[in-house]
């Protein structure tokens, strides 16, 4: 599906833009397309890098597991597929720690490292397995208790009350996530 | 709520090395191997963050969506939504960087505190780019069939706006 939605992409843009006489627009974004992927990768590899150096101190010394265990209960109900000591487990709970706080670009580490546990014991690896499916929609929700780019963006246009909208944030958020895990939910009972 | 998350990431970080010490591990060690996982990460998702980032970019600037957009002004205006909420909706799952630019625009002409700029706040706040995230994650291992896991994404990002919505309208009114 990723794959339709990437090419229909591509071809509205371009047939709006040759029919609205823009091809020099056009050209130029073909041509220079890649840079803005490359940028965001290289704001990306420091971080990245960094952070998944920390986090593997944190899987040695069993600081990951010990974390894992303590959410344990809440995650197991969740994914079902996964026994309770999964390695990937202290990865997940991370990774949704770290986007709650609004540290998003701290989460995605976590979150790629999470998928790379999830893949090892895939039998298909072409597919998506159920635990996949379900960490991501987690992920896509964005369960954000402190939106902090936002917060911070309010203060520049001097709001009066920059964090007032942290309350009506987390309800919204609260409904997509179960929206979400409902959705899942349902298309699992229905195989 | 700031000082909060000021605090967090060095406090995390000196409680994983302070543990890594007090368990007897060779932490610096431990760290080059982690880090090494990290580079070849990046090297595994980078043609999928360039194929997304360049087709959503193509997307965003040929300014279909304004284009679409512009046939439900009139109706939009009787019911006083300003127009520029809508693509912020709809790019929100694709783009956090266009998001936070219209989310820009919107705080500068309105004011973060208006209704709109309330309601851009909620939105920008309440849901990830599921494509973008779905696109990274799934690349990063080489799943190509993803299953129910866009059509979950993005119906969660429906609600999530169309709740955002009404909780804005519920807690602040016009």
């Amino acid at each position: 599906m990723v794959n339709k939605i990437w090419g229909i992409f591509i071809i509205i843009a371009s047939v709006y833009m040759i029919l609205t006489g823009n091809i020099e627009t056009l050209n130029s974004e073909i041509l220079k397309g890649g840079m803005g992927g490359i940028s965001l990768l290289s704001q990306m590899l420091p971080l990245l890098v960094l952070w998944t150096g920390i986090m593997k101190i944190a899987e040695d010394s069993g600081l990951l597991e010990k974390f894992a265990k303590l959410v344990k209960p809440l995650l197991s109900k969740l994914f079902p597929s996964l026994q309770s000591n999964h390695p990937a487990l202290g990865y997940i709970a991370s990774n949704i720690a770290a986007n709650a706080l609004g540290l998003g670009s701290a989460a995605t580490p976590f979150g790629l490292k999470a998928m790379e546990c999830l893949q090892k014991d895939n039998p298909q690896k072409d597919t998506a397995t159920e635990a996949m499916v379900t960490f991501l929609i987690l992920n896509t929700g964005g369960v954000t208790i402190i939106p902090t780019t936002v917060i911070a963006l309010r203060l520049m246009y001097h709001s009066a009350n920059p964090s007032e909208i942290i309350i009506t944030s987390i309800l919204a958020t609260t409904v997509s996530s179960i929206a979400g895990l409902l959705y899942d939910y349902r298309k699992r009972r229905a195989k | 709520m700031n000082l909060i998350s000021t605090y967090i990431v060095p406090l995390f970080v000196l409680a994983i090395i302070l543990y890594g010490l007090k368990k007897k591990i060779n932490i610096y060690d431990s760290f080059l191997v982690g880090a090494k996982e990290g580079l070849v990460t990046t090297f595994h998702i980078a043609p999928a963050v360039i194929a997304m980032v360049f087709a959503t970019n193509l997307f965003l600037n040929s300014h279909f969506l304004e284009f679409v957009f512009s046939f439900f002004n009139p109706v939009l205006n009787s019911l006083h939504i300003p127009i520029s909420i809508l693509p912020m909706a709809f790019v929100r799952p694709i783009s956090g960087t266009a998001s936070l630019a219209i989310m820009n625009n919107i705080f500068a002409s309105y004011g973060p505190d208006s209704f709109i700029g309330r309601l851009a706040s909620t939105l920008q706040g309440c849901t990830d780019t599921t494509i973008y995230v779905l696109a990274l994650y799934f690349g990063s291992i080489k799943v190509v069939k993803t299953k129910h896991a866009l059509s979950a994404g993005l119906f969660a990002d429906l609600m999530g706006i169309i709740s955002a919505f009404l909780i804005t309208f519920l807690f602040f009114g016009t």
